[in-house]
C-alpha cells in the first residue's frame, strides 16, 4: 500500500499495476474454445458435401444433374437428372407454404393485436406443443389419418401423395410463422397505432394498413424461414409422400423429395465410394445451398426491421 | 342531418361486418392450428392403445408384430437424450457466455460466429445426417452407434440452447454487473457468481425444450443409426435403434398390428416429448424474475 506512505498534501498518482489473471485468460479461451464449436460444425458439413460431391461430379457432369429429367440413380442404366426431386420438393414447400402463411400470419395478428394478455399466456404454449411434436408422428399422422380423409372427401388421392404431407407439414409451420411474425409486430412502436386511430381507423384498419406494413420485412423473413424449413423436412415427406421420383404437377400423385431420397438411401448399407453413396452427397449439396440461400436472407430481413424500430 | 347520417350509419355497419369477417377468419386460423393438435393427440392415443401394454417395454421388436416391443428403442432414447444434454448444455451455455459477456462485436470472426449460429439453426437436420454418416460413422470410424447418434443430436440442438441461453443472460440486468464490479470482483467472477445463477431459468427452459427435440428428431438418426431389429439392450458404443426411427420402422411394415405398434410407440414418445415441454413451461412461469 504505496499510497500510506506518501506525506500529506504531495499529490501522486499510484496507477494500479496491470496483473495478468492466468484464471481469467483460461476462462475466456476455454469458453472461445465452446463458441469455435460451430463454426466447425459449419466447416465439417462443408467438407462432408463438398468432397464426395466433387467425386460424384467427377462421374456425372453438373450439367446433367442439374438439368437431367429423369432421377434412377439405382438402376442398372443409371440416370442423375435432380430436376425431379427439386419439383417435387418445391411442390411440398408449396403448397405447404399456401397453408402455413395465410394461417400462421392470422394468428400472429391475432396474438399481437387482438388477444387480451390473459389468452395469450395459454395459447402460447399451446402453440409451442404443436411445434414441438416430434416430425415421425406428424407423418404417421399424414399416412393414417389425412390420407384416408382425404379420401373419404372424394378426392382421388394415391396412398403416397404430395398433397396429405403438405397440409400437415404446413399446419406443422404455422407456429414458426406465428411466433416470427408476432416478433416483428411486437416491435412496431405503439405511436403508429395510436397514429391510426387518430385518424379514425377500426382494430382492422390499424392492424392490416399499420401494424402489417410496418412489419412487412420480419413477417417475410418469417415467411422464407418457413418455406425453408419445408425444404428441408424429411420425415413427414418421407413417410407421406413416397419415393416415386416423377415431374408432376399433381399434388395427389406420389413424388420424391430431396430429403427424402437422402433419408432412404443413407438408411440402407451403400457400399462407401459407390456412385449411390456419393450420390446422397451431391443432393445434399444442392439442398444445403438452397436452404442456405433462404436462410442469409431470411437473416437479413429481420436484421432490418430491428434496425428500424429497436 | 337525416341526409348525412344514413350514409355513415350505413358505413358503420359495414365497418362492423368487416372486422367481424376479419375476426372470423382469425378464429378460422386458430382452429385449424389448434384442432389438428387435439385431432393427432386423440387419433394417435385411440390407435395405440391396444398395444400400449407392458410388452412393449419389455421385449425388443420382433417380425411378428403381436409378440414385439420397443424396449431397445426406448432404453436408446433415454441414453440418447442424456448424452445430448450433457454435450450440449455446457458447450451451449459457454457459447452463449462468450459471445453475450466477451466478445468484441467489432471483430470479424465473432460476427462470423453469430451469423454461423443463425444460420446453423436453420439448417435441415437430414445435412446433420450427412455430416454425421461421413465424418463420424465413416471417417473417424465410430460407426453406427449411440454415440455417434448423440454427437449428431447435440450438433443439430446447439444452436436452440445457445440462442436461448444468450438470452436469459442478456436479460440480466447491467446493474447486477456493474454492482458486483464495484465490490472488486473479477469478470468470471461476476458471469459465474451474478449473471448465471440469475439466468439459470431462461437457460433451463431453453435447454429442455432443445431436449426434446432432439429426443424427437428422427431423420440424422436414420443416416447415423438405426438397424432394423436390434434385439438387444443398447450400449453406448452400440448398436441402436431409437424409439423415433423404430416407429418409422413399422409405419412401413405392411402388417397393420405394426402400424397399431407405431402409434404405440408414437404415445410414449409424445408423452416424453410432451411432458419435458411441459416441465419447460412450468420453470418459465414458476422461476421467471421480473427486473
Amino acid at each position: 500500500m504505496t499510497s500510506a506512505h506518501v506525506p500529506v498534501g504531495q499529490a501522486v498518482t499510484v496507477l494500479p499495476r496491470k496483473r495478468i489473471r492466468w484464471g481469467e485468460v483460461g476462462v475466456q479461451a476455454l469458453l472461445f474454445l465452446a463458441a469455435t464449436v460451430s463454426v466447425l460444425t459449419t466447416v465439417g458439413i462443408v467438407l462432408s458435401l463438398v468432397l464426395p460431391a466433387t467425386e460424384f461430379f467427377r462421374e456425372v457432369s453438373p450439367w446433367d444433374f442439374l438439368t437431367g429429367t429423369t432421377w434412377a440413380p439405382l438402376f442398372l442404366d443409371a440416370q442423375f437428372g435432380v430436376v425431379p426431386l427439386i419439383v417435387g420438393t418445391l411442390m411440398i414447400s408449396f403448397w405447404s407454404s399456401l397453408v402455413a402463411f395465410p394461417l400462421g400470419l392470422g394468428v400472429a395478428i391475432y396474438l399481437s393485436e387482438y388477444a387480451r394478455d390473459r389468452v395469450t399466456r395459454v395459447l402460447k404454449p399451446i402453440l409451442e406443443i404443436l411445434a414441438a411434436i416430434p416430425t415421425v408422428v406428424l407423418g404417421y399422422f399424414a399416412l393414417t389419418f389425412v390420407t384416408p380423409l382425404l379420401r373419404d372427401l372424394g378426392l382421388d388421392v394415391e396412398i403416397f401423395n404430395a398433397l396429405s404431407a403438405s397440409l400437415v407439414l404446413g399446419v406443422m409451420l404455422i407456429p414458426t410463422v406465428a411466433s416470427l411474425s408476432e416478433d416483428a409486430m411486437a416491435a412496431v412502436p405503439r405511436d403508429l397505432r395510436d397514429g391510426g386511430y387518430a385518424l379514425g381507423a377500426d382494430k382492422l384498419q390499424v392492424s392490416t394498413r399499420v401494424v402489417v406494413p410496418a412489419a412487412i420485412s420480419g413477417i417475410i423473413a418469417a415467411f422464407v424461414l418457413a418455406f425453408s424449413r419445408a425444404v428441408g423436412e424429411t420425415m413427414i415427406v418421407l413417410i407421406a409422400a413416397g419415393q416415386l421420383a416423377q415431374i408432376t404437377f399433381d399434388p395427389r400423385e406420389t413424388i420424391a423429395t430431396m430429403t427424402a431420397f437422402i433419408g432412404a438411401t443413407g438408411n440402407g448399407d451403400i457400399p462407401t465410394g459407390s456412385i449411390e453413396y456419393k450420390t446422397i452427397f451431391a443432393v445434399g449439396l444442392t439442398l444445403f445451398v438452397m436452404t442456405l440461400v433462404m436462410n442469409l436472407v431470411s437473416i437479413r430481413l429481420v436484421r432490418r426491421y430491428r434496425e428500424v424500430y429497436e | 342531418m337525416t341526409t348525412l347520417d344514413a350514409p355513415i350509419q350505413m358505413g358503420r355497419q359495414r365497418r362492423v361486418w368487416r372486422n367481424r369477417l376479419f375476426q372470423g377468419a382469425m378464429l378460422f386460423a386458430m382452429l385449424v392450428a389448434f384442432g389438428t393438435l387435439a385431432v393427432l393427440l386423440v387419433d394417435t392415443v385411440v390407435t395405440g392403445w391396444p398395444e400400449l401394454d407392458r410388452q412393449l417395454f419389455t421385449e425388443p421388436p420382433s417380425t411378428v408384430a403381436e409378440e414385439g416391443g420397443g424396449r431397445p428403442a426406448i432404453l436408446a432414447t433415454l441414453y440418447l437424450g442424456f448424452l445430448v444434454l450433457f454435450m450440449s448444455v455446457p458447450i451451449g451455455v459457454a457459447t452463449a457466455v462468450y459471445l453475450e459477456e466477451y466478445a468484441n462485436r467489432e471483430r470479424w470472426y465473432n460476427r462470423l460466429i453469430e451469423v454461423n449460429i443463425q444460420n446453423l439453426a436453420a439448417v435441415p437436420s437430414i445435412v446433420y445426417g450427412i455430416l454425421g454418416l461421413a465424418f463420424i460413422v465413416r471417417g473417424i470410424g465410430l460407426g453406427r452407434v449411440v454415440l455417434a447418434g448423440a454427437l449428431i443430436l447435440t450438433l443439430v440442438v446447439l444452436p436452440t440452447v445457445v440462442v436461448a441461453s444468450r438470452e436469459a443472460i442478456r436479460a440480466v440486468p447491467d446493474s447486477i454487473r456493474q454492482g458486483a464490479y464495484a465490490l472488486g470482483a473479477t469478470k468470471w467472477q461476476v458471469v459465474w457468481r451474478q449473471v448465471l445463477p440469475a439466468a439459470i431459468p431462461g437457460m433451463a427452459t431453453g435447454s429442455i425444450l432443445a431436449l426434446s427435440r432432439a429426443v424427437g428428431e428422427t431423420a440424422p438418426l436414420i443416416m447415423v443409426g438405426a438397424v432394423v431389429y436390434v434385439a438387444f439392450d443398447p450400449t453406448i458404443l452400440g448398436a441402436y435403434t431409437a424409439l423415433p426411427v423404430q416407429i418409422f420402422n413399422w409405419t412401413k411394415q405392411p402388417d397393420p398390428t405394426f402400424q397399431t405398434l407405431a402409434a404405440a410407440g408414437a404415445i410414449v414418445l409424445l408423452v416424453i416429448v410432451l411432458s419435458m415441454n411441459a416441465l419447460a413451461i412450468f420453470v418459465r412461469n414458476r422461476y421467471r424474475k421480473r427486473w
